[in-house]
């Protein structure tokens, strides 16, 4: 599996080259947020708004009304705990094209529970307008700028920085609504988010080897959720449904799933991996994934639940596997 | 009488006119529905005629003179939305743009529109009215209103991110926001004026009617926000202190030249000013509800008292 550096920050530069009216807003996170090299690169385009979050959303939101694209960069935990008034009025209610970056969702710092973003999509999904996408590797980071650009309307971005893997081809960026297929299999359907997509193909990987088929769809459109091929992903499973986030179960990826499946009459079971109505606290993010029961055992573990089976899977065989980047089964002619 | 004099004359009648207007008409409807922000009319009466009268450059109204029926929210999927800001002319570079942030000054801002001919007197009519635009709490798609402001303190973050914009492409025409003194209550007010300091937007200009009065009473009894002026200063502001009811007063400080600083004029006023039974009602003033009939027609009579004040300065001229 290849790793890439600051994959958002090279990305930002080449692609906003040809858009004057894209200009990035940064509250004193800067290099945080890899738009140092925006910054220098197109310093007039580039606005310093101090730690003053309110004001650089409403800011944002003035400066959307005369035709400019902000591109919002933050901690994602600042921008809709610290600002959402701001954020629903300014710029939510008027349907403005600002593209929110929220930087460091949930175990992804080491910041504790003053850094750590976990409800931020059950908030941003419950904002009439709002758009939400979340990365999950480097082609998604690549991607996701296009994705939000085509919106009409604003748009949350949960954003991945520094040390990214390559999971997706490059060649098959993300898609607005369109959830990737990872693997194919009728034993249980599995959504997963951001970065336990990851962890979830290490599982899933071993699992098919033990003859568990998974079923596995990467998820990068939050809001709105309405890709067909949840339900059907969802209503084809012989043992139930998991879901996989780096969030709170609440509001998250797993309550979207449950209110798609409700709605059609789905009677699965479903298993919410998350965050558990907790806060969390400051530590590494494998810890914190471990912790919390987020990581590559914590699903094997729901699978074994679910198919009331022990598969004597051990982390030290989680471990050994070794990730490719890979097509979406949705892409015939890839396989 | 030189020329200059003359036109200074006139303006000032013409404001004083729109001021008196402003005032009768909001009285007018109070004693009709019984209720209404009949205060922040007292107070900022001169501070908006002025703007709109004097200050202000815009060009022709571009909305209907009656207010449309409400659009519908913004929404992707529906193209029929709009702002009131067509009541204030067309967005050009050269012209002005005014911005309005508290939101419950919408009944006296709205009786301005209606003083100076960009609104239609049955606008009123329809002031909250299920269906309509002409929000008690004045909304994004209210007549003369451009963003949603009734959070207060956005607005003069949306207003200086305009103002940013509009600098860089070299637009002339200034950003004018009209706001209340309980917003510097606010955090985002202060946020917002750092910035406005720090990207030295002087196309901005502030009115700011400090009535020193809000919801639960006397503003020093609820959070004191003096000395405002010198708060202002502090941070890079370019504060000016005036009598808010003294029109030459209110009008002097937007002729100086923009010197890198954002502009503030703190118009001090009285929230009773031109009716003086409301003095009875301190220190609560916020919205004006009569506790009987009895004190309704008291109003009534105190209304009909102003508007043959107004006839008879009408036949003088």
């Amino acid at each position: 599996m290849d790793i890439l550096s600051k994959v958002h920050a090279r990305h930002l530069v080449a692609w906003a080259e040809d858009k004057p009216e894209v200009v990035v807003l940064s509250a004193d996170l800067t290099s945080s947020t890899e738009v140092d090299l925006f910054r220098d690169t197109y310093p007039e385009r580039f606005f310093s708004m101090g730690m003053a979050e309110q004001n650089m959303l409403s800011f944002a939101g003035g400066m959307a009304r005369e035709g400019y694209y902000p591109f919002v960069h933050t901690f994602a935990v600042f921008i809709y705990r610290r600002a959402y008034d701001q954020i629903a009025d300014s710029i939510a209610y008027p349907n403005l094209p600002v593209r929110l970056f929220g930087f460091l969702p949930g175990v992804t710092t080491p910041g504790g529970a003053t850094h750590q973003a976990i409800e931020d999509i059950a908030v941003m999904r419950a904002l009439p307008n709002m758009t939400i996408l979340e990365c999950g590797d480097a082609t998604d980071v690549e991607s996701v700028l296009d994705v939000a650009h085509a919106v009409d309307g604003p748009v949350y971005v949960r954003m991945l920085r520094g040390e990214l893997p390559r999971l997706f081809d490059a060649s098959e960026p993300m898609r607005l609504g369109q959830a990737r297929i990872l693997s194919t299999g009728a034993d249980i359907t599995l959504f997963s988010t951001g970065i336990c997509t990851e962890e979830a193909m290490r599982a899933t990987r071993v699992l098919a080897e033990r003859g568990i088929a998974i079923h596995h769809l990467h998820v990068s459109t939050l809001k709105p959720f309405d890709d067909p091929a949840v339900v059907e992903a969802a209503a084809q499973a012989r043992y139930g449904v998991i879901t996989m986030e780096n969030h709170t179960i609440i509001g998250g990826v797993g309550s979207a799933v449950a209110e798609r499946m409700a709605e059609a009459g789905l009677g699965q079971r479903l298993v919410r991996i998350g965050i558990k109505d907790r806060f969390l606290h400051g530590a590494s993010r494998a810890y914190l994934m471990h912790e919390y029961g987020l990581d590559a055992i914590a699903l094997v573990q729901q699978v074994e639940a679910l198919l009331s089976v022990q598969l004597g899977i051990t982390e030290a065989d989680l471990a050994a596997v070794r990730l490719d980047a890979v097509h979406s089964e949705a892409k015939a002619e890839a396989l | 009488m030189t020329t200059t004099l003359q036109a200074q004359q006139q303006w000032q009648g013409e404001a004083r006119r729109v001021a008196g207007g402003i005032r009768q008409r909001v009285l007018e409807h109070t004693i009709q529905h019984n209720g209404g922000y009949l205060s922040q009319a007292c107070s900022a009466a001169e501070m908006l005629a002025t703007l709109y009268t004097k200050i202000l450059q815009l060009g022709p109204v571009e909305a209907p003179l009656t207010p449309a029926p409400f659009p519908g929210v913004p929404h992707k999927d529906n193209p029929h939305s709009f702002t009131g800001a067509a009541y204030n002319g067309p967005k050009e570079p050269a012209l002005d743009r005014f911005f309005f942030s508290p939101a419950h000054y919408a009944l006296p801002l709205y009786a301005t529109l209606i003083e100076v001919g960009r609104m239609a007197p049955e606008g009123l009519t329809m002031f909250n009215q299920d269906g309509g635009t002409v929000e008690m709490i004045g909304a994004e798609h209210s007549p003369g209103i451009e963003v949603t402001c009734g959070s207060l303190g956005q607005t003069i973050s949306q207003a200086a991110g305009v103002a940013l914009v509009r600098k860089r492409r070299g637009e002339t025409g200034r950003i004018w926001l009209f706001m209340s003194d309980g917003e510097f209550q606010s955090g985002q007010t202060w946020e917002a004026m750092q910035a406005l300091a720090f990207y030295q937007l002087d196309n901005v200009g502030i009115y700011v009617d400090v009535n020193r009065q809000q919801c639960d009473g006397l503003m020093a009894k609820v959070m004191a926000i003096e000395p405002l002026a010198g708060r202002l200063e502090a941070f890079g502001a370019r504060a000016f202190p005036v009598d808010g009811h003294d029109l030459d007063a209110l009008a002097q400080p937007a002729r100086l030249q923009p010197d890198g600083r954002p502009l503030v004029v703190l118009a001090y006023t009285n929230a009773c000013q031109g009716i003086e039974l409301l003095e009875a009602r301190r220190p609560n003033l916020h919205y004006l509800r009569f506790k009987d009939e009895a004190e309704r027609s008291s109003y009534a009579t105190a209304l009909h008292r102003l508007q043959v004040d107004t006839l008879s300065v009408a036949e003088e001229r």
